[in-house]
């Protein structure tokens, strides 16, 4: 009764404990926000960390190369005025392999004698162009493949393997006897790449390891190669533009690089500090007698489960194993997948070895389907399992005689990846 | 731990200041006598731009008004957030004044985020022959979909703007140009109209950083006052119709080319369209306790067959927004205090279509829910709490990233 007369008696105090009430609930929603927002996906679904062990000074270079890797590159910015697409990040989505819609095509050569083509442009097709400019088509009588992006995640380890560990896994003449040779892609590199202090020479030629055919050198020969055919982004690097032989219009090289080393620099650091994908149900039954599967029908003599880096500044780095399930060789993989066209010293029909890491996580950087091997041709694993032929043709045989139950756990080992 | 506990009682401070100082201004007897706007009933969106309070003096000519939007925020995408922020969106001055019998003029100006934006979103001047026959010139706003023409911050229980409002038709779009609008009246019903030329959007719709086609990309051009970028009038023409007891629907179109085909004489490209159709509604209903307001928007845009399928051809946004007034009653000493909860819906799929190369579904798409809850101390003041759930696909639709974000803030005519 006194209280509430007191109320009352005094509705402006009855007032301010209401909004003082509200407040007090505000600041209290405000303090716990953080258990209303959405938490992180699993650290083994996603590949964009940095490794482990970076400095402040060096996080902060990682996230400077992160967003030059996700930069939407303009007119204004120095995109084309040919180009495939419009930023790293939209060939290798979620730096996982790449979409169908980003392809790019490469021409010119079919053999090791070197591209007849480079008059028209060769090696790459920029098939698209800025609003009042023509996109490229492939010259008459020019052999050509299309290539989707292979994954980006672990790159920085995949470089540091070094040449004499390359060069111990290949058996050119099979003395083995398992069917597989394996040989590194040889190849010239421009004067503007250094290469590392133990690199392997011959006859002026080094041992490549990037691409679909193997035919480039590092990370840094990879990205300023990138900026400028597959978005036409000048550098020091490489400071023309790519040119339309259909309109014989190269467009004059802008006075100054479109942009500076140190954004090379930095998407190379991102590249190379990037994390490697990881194995998700390493411990399941299943995914273990798959792997045992893997292993025994002869997937691992090109797909080699560890490697290991050689010295690095970077601690992540630094001599340690990694299972990126590559031998960074090429290998003959017979008539299905020779698109009659090559690279370096690679014959048509021999592609390097793909590494598996994050195959499991494809369809989520492709927009739900998968689309693997160079073309992204095949739309399973069991698909493209079905292509190797070759050096591969011997264990597709062992994969098509495989029980339902090993055929399964092979795949659901491969889904681990 | 004790660290922390500061950090609370800092926030709890700042939070009692901001609100008790709006909790006082609105106490006190203004200098000056607001007028007030007649019941929304009576008026179509299109006049929304006249249909606000403002302070007018009998020694002055013109009328002043304005509006400011500030709010919290925190936000996290995906277990990533970059923390709280305390956000200044815009400070908004209008003028208006009649400057002889039937002829008007007004001005808006806009600060946004600080001083970082700073623009004219409206100046012009009316000329009255009959009110069905009104000449408008100078800066307008393009009459394309409903918010675009009722923005102003305290009109709404939600922070964000919908993004159908800002991403599909961005909202502020003003241009320079010139035209007629009009009104009839009849019963019950009002019908209103509004053609404009005016210039319209440059290269940027399918050209910039955003990666996407972009309306809002190429209506910031610095030279957009001067000249239009195509060298060829954007046409806007809205018609709308509202009935007392039952809303508003408004149907709107917007055609122009936005890009450089020619220079010095010469052709330098093909021309290319942007084109928007747009349909909006608004009602209220259970005596005015439920309001109902929605809006739709398509972009279609000519994008060369060579360029890339990343800038699509065909966009499309659409929101509601449902608002219920719990108490309408004195609260906290605010005679017509108000009460509302709500919920706006939107969706958005920046680039429909499928990939040439795949025949799959291009992705780029959003959609939202956002819950809120608005206290309206009167017509013209609103503190709004709002928890914004959001997904967004990528290009290829790959699995969406969420963002939430909880928000408090106010916004205020003064
Ligand atoms: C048009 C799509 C596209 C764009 C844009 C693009 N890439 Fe690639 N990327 C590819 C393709 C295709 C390959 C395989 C190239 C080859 O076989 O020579 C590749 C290869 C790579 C590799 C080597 C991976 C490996 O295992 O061999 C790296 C690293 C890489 N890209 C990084 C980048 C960076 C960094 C950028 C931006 C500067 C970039 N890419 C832009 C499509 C693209
Ligand atoms: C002779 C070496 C060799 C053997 C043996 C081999 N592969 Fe491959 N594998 C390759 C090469 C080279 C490619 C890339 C071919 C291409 O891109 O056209 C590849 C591609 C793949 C791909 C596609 C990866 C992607 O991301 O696109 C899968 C999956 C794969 N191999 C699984 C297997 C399995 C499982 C086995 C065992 C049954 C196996 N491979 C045996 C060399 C080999």
């Amino acid at each position: 009764m006194i209280l509430n007369s007191l109320f009352a008696q005094n509705k402006k105090m009855k007032n301010k404990l209401a909004f003082t009430g509200i407040l007090i609930l505000f600041v209290i929603i405000f303090n716990a926000c953080e258990k209303f927002l959405p938490s992180a996906p699993e650290a083994d679904s996603v590949m964009d960390a940095p490794i482990d062990g970076l400095t402040y000074e060096q996080n902060k270079l990682f996230l400077e190369g992160a967003e030059e890797f996700d930069e939407v590159y303009t007119t204004e910015t120095g995109l084309g005025p040919l180009f495939v697409s419009t930023s790293c990040g939209s060939c290798h989505a979620g730096d996982n392999r790449g979409h169908p819609f980003t392809a790019l095509t490469r021409f010119g050569q079919s053999d090791t004698t070197g591209n007849k083509f480079l008059d028209f442009g060769a090696p790459q097709i920029q098939h698209r162009a800025l609003p009042g400019f023509v996109g490229e088509t492939i010259p008459n009588g020019a052999t050509s493949s299309k290539f989707l992006a292979p994954i980006a995640s672990g790159v920085g380890f995949l470089e540091l393997v070094s040449d004499e560990d390359i060069l111990a896994m290949s058996d050119p003449l099979d003395q083995n006897g398992d069917g597989i040779s394996g040989v590194p892609n040889w190849n010239t590199i421009p004067g503007w790449v250094k290469p590392f202090k133990d690199a392997k020479v011959k006859n002026g030629k080094y041992i490549c390891r990037f691409g679909r055919k193997g035919a480039t050198y590092n990370l840094h020969q990879q990205v300023a190669g990138a900026f400028n055919n597959d978005m036409g982004i000048t550098t020091t690097f490489l400071p023309n533009n790519p040119f339309n032989y259909l309109t014989g219009t190269q467009p004059a090289p802008p006075s100054e690089p479109e942009i500076t080393d140190a954004s090379v620099n930095g998407v190379v650091f991102y590249l190379q500090t990037l994390q490697a994908p990881i194995q998700r149900n390493m411990d399941d039954e299943e995914v273990m007698k798959g792997k045992a599967v893997f292993k025994s029908i002869g997937c691992e003599n090109c797909h080699k489960e560890t490697l290991k880096t050689g010295p690095s500044p970077l601690k992540g780095l630094n001599q340690v194993e990694f299972h990126p399930y590559t031998d960074l060789l090429l290998h003959d993989m017979g008539a299905e997948l020779n698109d009659s066209y090559t690279e370096g010293s690679a014959l048509a029909s021999e592609w390097r070895t793909t590494p598996l890491w994050g195959l499991g996580l494809s369809a989520d950087a492709q927009g739900g389907k998968v689309f693997l091997l160079h073309d992204g041709r095949a739309h399973s694993i069991s698909e493209a399992i079905q292509y190797h032929g070759g050096e591969g043709d011997k264990s597709r045989k062992n994969f098509t005689d495989l029980t339902e139950s090993d055929r399964n756990a092979l795949i659901k080992f491969l889904e681990s990846l | 731990m004790k660290k922390t506990y500061t950090f609370r009682l800092r926030k709890l401070i700042l939070l009692a200041l901001t609100c008790y100082a709006i909790h006082a201004s609105a106490q006190n007897d203004s200098l000056m006598n607001t007028k007030s706007t007649d019941s929304a009933k009576t008026r179509l969106n299109m006049d929304a731009i006249y249909n606000r309070p403002f302070l007018v003096s009998n020694k002055l000519p013109v009328a002043l008004g304005g509006y400011i939007e500030a709010n919290t925020q925190y936000s996290g995408t995906d277990g990533v957030t970059e923390g709280f922020s305390f956000q200044m969106r815009r400070l908004t001055l209008f003028m208006s004044s009649t400057i002889a019998k039937n002829i008007k003029f007004l001005t808006e100006i806009e600060f946004e985020e600080g001083t970082k934006e700073i623009n004219i979103e409206f100046c012009a001047a009316d000329f009255q022959f009959n009110p069905l026959l009104v000449f408008r010139g100078g800066i307008i706003m393009n009459p394309i979909g409903a918010y675009n023409q009722n923005h102003d911050g305290p009109r709404w229980d939600f922070i964000d703007r919908p993004l159908t409002a800002t991403g599909i038709i961005p909202t502020t779009l003003s241009n320079v140009g010139a035209g007629l609008h009009g009104k009839y009246f009849m019963h019950n019903w009002i019908m209103g109209y509004e053609f404009y030329l005016t210039n319209g959007f440059d290269d940027k719709v399918i050209d910039n950083e955003e990666g996407r086609t972009s309306l809002g990309a190429g209506k910031s051009n610095a030279d957009k006052f001067d000249v239009s970028n195509s060298g060829t009038p954007m046409y806007t023409g809205k018609v709308a119709i509202r009935n007392r007891q039952f809303g508003e629907i408004g149907i709107s179109y917007m055609r122009g080319i936005y890009n450089k085909f020619r220079a010095d004489g010469l052709k330098i490209d093909d021309k290319r369209y942007a084109t928007v159709l747009a349909a909006d509604f608004n009602t209220s209903l259970l005596k005015n306790k439920l309001n109902i307001t929605g809006e739709f928007a398509r972009v279609m845009v000519d994008v060369p067959s060579t360029y890339t399928q990343q800038y699509g051809s065909k966009q499309w946004g659409a929101y509601t927004d449902v608002i219920y007034t719990l108490v309408k009653r004195k609260m906290l000493g605010w005679n017509s205090a108000q009460l509302n909860v709500g919920l706006r819906g939107e969706l958005v799929d920046y680039n429909e279509g499928v990939f040439t190369e795949t025949s799959t579904n291009i992705g780029d798409e959003f959609w939202a829910l956002v819950p809120c809850l608005a206290f309206r101390p009167s017509g013209t003041t609103v503190i709004r709490f709002n928890y914004r759930f959001e997904g967004a696909t990528d290009l290829f639709g790959n699995p969406p990233s969420r963002t939430n974000t909880i928000q408090l803030g106010i916004s205020s005519y003064f």
